[in-house]
């Protein structure tokens, strides 16, 4: 018995432990944070082609539908990284309504005396979060699927982001939800590090030191691109 | 000093309460902060009225009973329990809010005393030891390496409190149960229970209705003893590894 326990490895019911307690679904909302940041990462470092231009990027973005093969039919890489995606979210954003209804529910009063409880960047990640999961709507209707963004081509991502850029609501939604990455980042990585367990005394500073870089180099690479349409720089 | 106090007043469990206004005079700043309610008590009960409740005992700073959220903060501006907060950290005409802790899970049972038998529960799911009673042990029998001595005792200082249930958003357990779990999950004596401790006593944490961790960090900020933030990590970490290891 005890060494059937023993050598048990993840099971079916070490999942349900996982996902009905308060520790382990966060787990799961930091496991899907950390996997969208790397790929955010990834996908930040991709936009900063259009600054060689247009050949550049659309050769890139061919190159992501035939990345994997012979071994992988064509756009099957995208695909799974998209379902992956398409999963995370989704499981982020279930977790977080699960937990912050729970949360809410443990204070079903509040102080009299009002008072600020936390960081910005920590008292806004609901809301910061929603308005994500709203861009992330927007920005697949506008360059995936090119449904919002009229003049768009399929084929054409360089064109059709000059396009989407070059209208004040394109480039002003797409800066909206980058300061709010930004924020959702800046809170997000060094909590996801305290979720998992891997934040101690010792690496406490050093993990804030992180969380401030990698936001700001996100966003400032993210930002670089529809700035540099609005000014011109990119045409 | 005079002063203006609006303190909770709530006749018993479940009932309505509201925030009332009560002056008093003749505080000097080396009084503590119950003694100054003791002074507001003595008058109220000379006019006739009920005394306001709070829950104190040792006034020495150790025993964890006494707590109240002063302007907004678990025990007051100063970072230590109630009972070692001076009136000299207030101004003469300062109006003080008086306030229980707020938790679902920390029900008012009168005025500023709530109660926090939640706490003993989740205890009760693990935070002990299982070891022969009997003659003490032997001093060193079990060597426990100093740096594990330091964060055991780090986290032994936890007072039971709720400091940190009363200052976080989410009324969160996590930085009392962590303190526990930590303390013991780090020695050599709690070895044996590891794994049943942290799902025991988070599980008990979770049905007492208290909310998650969101790493706001206002718990460790509140808290008298210092129980640092990093503590609820080193939970995370026994948590997800005893969730691995044996599914319930
Ligand atoms: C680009 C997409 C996103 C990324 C990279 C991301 C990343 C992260 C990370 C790393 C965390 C920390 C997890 C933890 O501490 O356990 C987090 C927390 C959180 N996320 Fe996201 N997230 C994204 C989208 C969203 C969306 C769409 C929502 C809303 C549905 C959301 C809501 C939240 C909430 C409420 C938290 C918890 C905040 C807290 O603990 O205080 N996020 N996110
Ligand atoms: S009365 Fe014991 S800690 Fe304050």
């Amino acid at each position: 018995m005890t060494m059937a326990l023993a050598t048990r490895t993840a099971s079916p019911s070490a999942l349900r432990t996982l996902w009905g307690s308060t520790v382990g679904k966060k787990a799961v909302m930091a496991t899907t944070g950390v996997l969208m940041l790397l790929y955010l990462v990834a996908h930040m470092l991709g936009n900063l082609k259009v600054f060689f231009g247009p050949d550049d990027l659309n050769g890139y973005a061919a190159w992501l539908r035939t990345l994997g093969q012979p071994v992988l039919h064509h756009e099957w890489f995208l695909w799974t990284a998209r379902s992956v995606l398409l999963a995370a979210v989704v499981l982020h954003g279930v977790c977080a309504y699960q937990l912050s209804r729970r949360d809410i529910a443990a204070r079903p009063t509040g102080y009299a005396h009002k008072r600020h409880r936390a960081s910005y960047a920590t008292r806004t990640m609901r809301w910061g979060g929603v308005i994500l999961g709203l861009f992330i709507v927007w920005h697949i209707l506008d360059l995936t699927t090119l449904t919002v963004n009229p003049r768009a081509q399929q084929g054409h991502p360089y064109e059709n982001l000059v396009a989407s850029f070059s209208t004040w609501y394109g480039g002003g939604v797409y800066i909206v939800a980058m300061l709010a990455l930004c924020l959702h980042v800046h809170h997000g990585f060094w909590s996801a590090a305290q979720t998992l367990g891997a934040n101690s005394a010792r690496r406490d500073r050093a993990l804030k030191i992180t969380a401030t870089v990698l936001a700001a180099a996100l966003t400032i690479g993210f930002l670089s691109v529809p700035v540099a349409v609005m000014t011109g720089l990119v045409r | 000093m005079r002063l203006t106090l609006r303190v909770w007043r709530q006749t018993g469990p479940g009932e309505p309460g509201a925030m009332t206004e009560y002056q008093v005079s003749g505080i000097v700043p080396e009084m503590s902060f119950l003694e100054m309610l003791d002074v507001l008590n003595e008058e109220l009960i000379l006019r006739g009225e009920d005394p306001v409740a709070f829950d104190h005992d040792c006034r020495e700073g150790i025993c964890g009973a006494c707590g109240m959220v002063i302007n907004g903060q678990a025990h007051g501006p100063e970072r230590t329990t109630t009972c070692q907060l001076h009136m000299r950290e207030f101004g003469d005409g300062d109006t003080i809010d008086v306030e229980p802790w707020r938790a679902a899970a920390f029900p008012v049972v009168k005025d500023l005393v709530v109660d926090r038998s939640a706490f003993d529960r989740i205890i009760g799911a693990g935070g002990y030891i299982t070891a022969p009673t009997g003659s003490a042990p032997d001093a060193h029998a079990v060597p426990v390496p100093k740096e594990a001595a330091e964060t055991a005792f780090e986290n032994a200082e936890c007072i039971g409190c709720g400091a940190c249930v009363a200052a976080c958003p989410n009324g969160s357990a996590m930085l009392f149960t962590s303190a526990k779990v930590v303390h013991l999950n780090t020695l050599p004596q709690g070895a044996p229970e590891r794994e049943s401790r942290v799902l025991g006593m988070v599980g008990a944490m979770d049905a007492e209705g208290f909310g998650g961790c969101t790493n706001a960090g206002e718990c460790a900020t509140a808290c008298p003893k210092g129980i640092p933030l990093p503590s609820i990590a080193a939970m995370n970490r026994e948590y997800l590894r005893a969730a691995r290891r044996a599914p319930r």
